[in-house]
């Protein structure tokens, strides 16, 4: 046991460079994941829209992000934003980066959704003299969370996950990076603290999972 | 959409309005799209200098780059295909024991399935790249891609195939074991192979996941094409060139992959196989762009 | 499965590279790196004591040398594949001390932060990578040389008139941006605060965050930010004295006492016969000032 406990060392010794990194970590997925899901339902109602121009920019958006990796959306971001003259810290250039990526995924899952309610609900809206955004907002979309919320909440998981690249692009101190800050500079063992990142990781993921489970139960009325 | 539900069919004022939005919509965004690409013509990135070596067949560096890019695109599509051939392996074989499993020992199954969920593409494959050679097994670095991509990707797929069998009619295993089929055989002679045609497009949506992952080889330095690039730069100093380049093709190749996942959906649901129909009696907004699977990569 | 449709659009990606090249035109140039290298020469007959590292070398014909892939100046891989930079010509210098011919060496990609084990676990024979001699890395690997005494220093935009030196740079709260991983990474901590630090993976990535105003200083060894200097316009300037010493060594395995000190002395004849200034003038030579002398040789141990 104690050998264990030695064996963590590089990790316990750096607690608080790990807490630091973790709520970097955090940071990153609570703005990453708000931004997403607005962005997300804003490009899906561009997608069910009447505005032909809309809905194409809606679709060539999903087609961009979602088929083009993380790592050069990232890098457009951190090198392109610039070149256009806008400035802005790292920090947030990766940000906006994994909301571009993930509202792509939360784009569709959004639209599943709304493809889930039936068709009579659209048209009971529409009988009673609903406008289209008056319909999608206060009829369609409230009923289409629920079948939103699973697969809502992988994009979600899946984007904590992703998270982890963005180091990549100059944003410092968030879990991962902290790896690369112990074992290339500081020539700490590897494997004590990958698994210490890794377990930063899980801390949000595995929650995160449950989470959701508990509010799928819960949202998942009967209808 | 050739009947939309979510508003009535125009009448002629509002095709006339919705003319004016479109036209509006339309010159708003092409007005940013102008804006972009006059700041980026400012900076000079439109420069022959900078796209030379991509477009003009005349260039020093052009059968250069374009050979490197092609065997380093190549580098990509054979670790997504190994990785993407080993996940369904092990993926498989990790759905049936979590299904056949007595309870006393499925809650470890599960455990391992949730706990590599939960992790990073890059922290698996940055440790099978540091932690493998420590305890002595030194692979080509394909290899540690590869393995990082499959411990990522088999647990996805294992959830993939179990929601696949689960979502067939019971009779099926019913009837396997009323034939006399043990357990295993009825999932391997009945189940599965009616269940992989219900997941093939989220396989293949998975596919495309992994083609993207096998971008983050670079990390480890495998010859990849972001890697490529990356090498590239240093020698060409077009960074954003280069890399918008690469992102059409990784988009190009990606979106006929997706195609192929619709169409295979499409086959599939015309066939009157199991699974339930998609978008039956619902809202129909169109076909599901380019794939179904919506976990981000 | 159906394979086929994703294996014929990765031939067709292919084809149309290998067509590209068909019809592109080879012609090489050489982008920045002065005068060609002149071939190192390689010791015909050389005889060596039976069971050392030299012998084993020799005797084999082949040699693994671990260097910097991304490192223009110093080890950079061009599209067609060659290595160029003073690291490697003073590898190749070593190699054909060894009897071993340029185009015999195997390159094997040596980032910062995998140097040391690369050699522990025999996968190189040695290593020229910007590689600085501290003892640290002492405990673990050997070093010949030093043959390059570098320093590092600041890159700022030619209108920064606010950072003079490194001591200017917690006051005024400017971005620094160096490699992660790298040893002007960690020197620099010194004098800025956690937030102050800005980290990619290569130095022209950080060239280009000062270019676009993402970043107010660049600092790593002088001669690559002359590197830079030299072909930015008088975009950016150098400020400050060097602030460390960096003695890049070649890093062989841990004791090896008899391969370092044959080392030090193709270093010291390569000085002698002209072969390391004209490799310096063929690489580093022109963005530098002048070229230097060899460093004094540590003591092998």
């Amino acid at each position: 046991m104690l050998g264990l406990i030695d064996y963590f060392e590089p990790v316990t010794d750096n607690i608080g460079l790990f807490a630091d990194a973790f709520l970097v970590t955090l940071e990153i997925c609570l703005y990453g994941a708000t931004g997403s899901l607005l962005l997300g339902t804003l490009i899906a109602a561009c997608r069910v829209s009447p505005l032909p121009p809309l809905q194409r920019v809606g679709s060539a958006w999903v087609t961009v992000f979602r088929n083009c990796p993380l790592t050069i959306v990232l890098f457009f971001c951190a090198f392109g934003l610039p070149e256009i003259g806008i400035n802005a810290p790292f920090f947030w250039f990766g940000i906006i980066g994994l909301v571009l990526y993930t509202s792509a995924f939360a784009c569709e899952a959004v639209r599943s959704g709304i493809n889930s309610v039936s068709a009579g609900q659209a048209e009971a809206a529409r009988a009673v003299g609903l406008t289209f955004i008056q319909s999608l907002g206060t009829v369609v979309l409230p009923q289409a969370m629920r079948t939103v919320v699973p697969p809502l909440g992988s994009v979600i998981i899946a984007m904590i996950k992703n998270s982890a690249i963005v180091g990549a692009v100059g944003v410092g101190g968030d879990l991962f990076s902290t790896y690369g800050t112990l074992v290339s500079a500081r020539g700490l063992p590897i494997i004590p603290v990958l698994l210490g990142v890794a377990a930063g990781y899980l801390l949000i993921t595995i929650p995160g999972g449950i989470l959701l489970g508990v509010l799928e139960r819960r949202v998942a009325v009967a209808r | 959409m050739s009947n939309p539900v979510l508003y009535d069919n125009p009448g002629p004022r509002t095709r006339r309005r919705v003319m004016i939005g479109s036209v509006v919509a339309g010159v708003l965004l092409l007005g940013v799209l102008a804006l972009v690409l006059v700041r980026l013509g400012e900076e000079g990135q439109f420069s022959g200098e900078r796209w030379g070596p991509l477009v003009n067949l005349y260039y020093p560096k052009f059968a250069a780059l374009w050979t490197g890019l092609g065997v380093a695109l190549w580098n990509n599509i054979v670790a997504a295909v190994l990785a993407m051939t080993l996940s369904l392996t092990i993926g498989t074989a990790l759905a049936l024991t979590r299904i056949t499993s007595a309870r006393w020992y499925r809650w470890a199954v599960v455990s391992v399935i949730e706990l590599f969920r939960g992790l990073p593409v890059v922290i698996a494959i940055f440790f099978a790249y540091r932690v493998l050679p420590e305890v002595g097994i030194e692979l080509p670095k394909l290899w540690y891609l590869v393995i990082g991509l499959t411990a990522y990707n088999c647990v996805i797929i294992a959830e993939i195939v179990r929601s696949g069998v689960a979502s067939l009619p019971r009779g099926q295993a019913e009837a396997g074991a009323a034939i006399g089929l043990t357990r295993g055989q009825s999932l391997r002679l009945v189940q599965l192979p009616q269940a992989f045609r219900v997941m093939l497009p989220a396989l293949i949506s998975q596919l495309v996941v992994i083609f993207k992952d096998t971008s983050l080889g670079f990390i480890i330095l495998y010859p990849e094409s972001v890697r490529f690039v990356r090498l590239a730069i240093e020698e060409l100093d077009n960074p954003l060139q280069l890399f918008f380049a690469l992102a059409v093709i990784f988009i190009v190749i990606n979106y006929l992959l997706s195609r192929l996942a619709v169409y295979v959906e499409r086959r599939l649901s015309r066939a009157g196989t199991v699974g339930p129909r998609p978008g039956a009696g619902t809202l129909d907004t169109g076909q599901p762009l380019a794939g179904t699977s919506t976990t981000g990569g | 499965m159906r394979w086929n449709p994703v294996l014929r659009t990765g031939i067709a990606v292919a084809a149309f590279g290998l067509v590209a090249t068909a019809c592109g035109e080879q012609e090489s140039i050489g982008d920045g790196g002065g005068d060609q290298a002149p071939a190192p020469s390689v010791e015909q007959d050389a005889q060596f004591e039976p069971g050392t590292t030299m012998a084993e070398l020799n005797e084999a014909g082949t040699i693994t040398i671990g260097t910097k892939f991304d490192q223009p100046l110093f080890g950079l891989r061009t599209l067609e594949g060659e290595l160029t930079g003073f690291d490697t010509e003073i590898a190749r210098i070593i190699a054909g001390g060894l009897g071993i011919a340029p185009e015999d060496i195997d390159w094997v990609e040596a980032p910062s932060a995998q140097r040391e084990s690369l050699i522990e676990r025999d996968e190189v024979d040695l290593v020229v990578a910007t590689y600085t001699i501290n003892d640290e890395r002492a405990e673990r690997v050997s070093f010949a040389g030093p043959y390059y005494q570098a320093g590092q220093t600041l890159m700022v935009r030619s209108d920064n008139q606010e950072i003079t030196g490194p001591d200017d740079l917690r006051g005024s709260d400017a971005k620094v941006c160096s490699a992660t991983g790298s040893t002007p990474s960690e020197n620099i901590r010194e004098y800025i605060d956690e937030d102050q630090l800005v980290l990619f993976d290569t130095y022209s990535q950080c060239r280009d965050s000062l270019d676009n105003g993402q970043v107010d200083v660049v600092t790593t060894d002088n001669v690559i930010l002359l590197g830079f200097i030299s072909e930015s316009d008088g975009a950016f300037k150098l400020v400050g004295e060097q602030f460390t010493e960096e003695p890049y060594g070649v890093g062989i395995t841990k004791g090896d006492v008899a391969f370092c000190e044959f080392i030090n002395e193709q270093l010291r004849q390569a000085a002698e016969s002209g072969a390391y200034d004209a490799a310096w003038e063929a690489t580093a030579g022109p963005v530098a000032e002048e070229v230097p002398e060899l460093p004094g040789l540590d003591p092998c141990s």
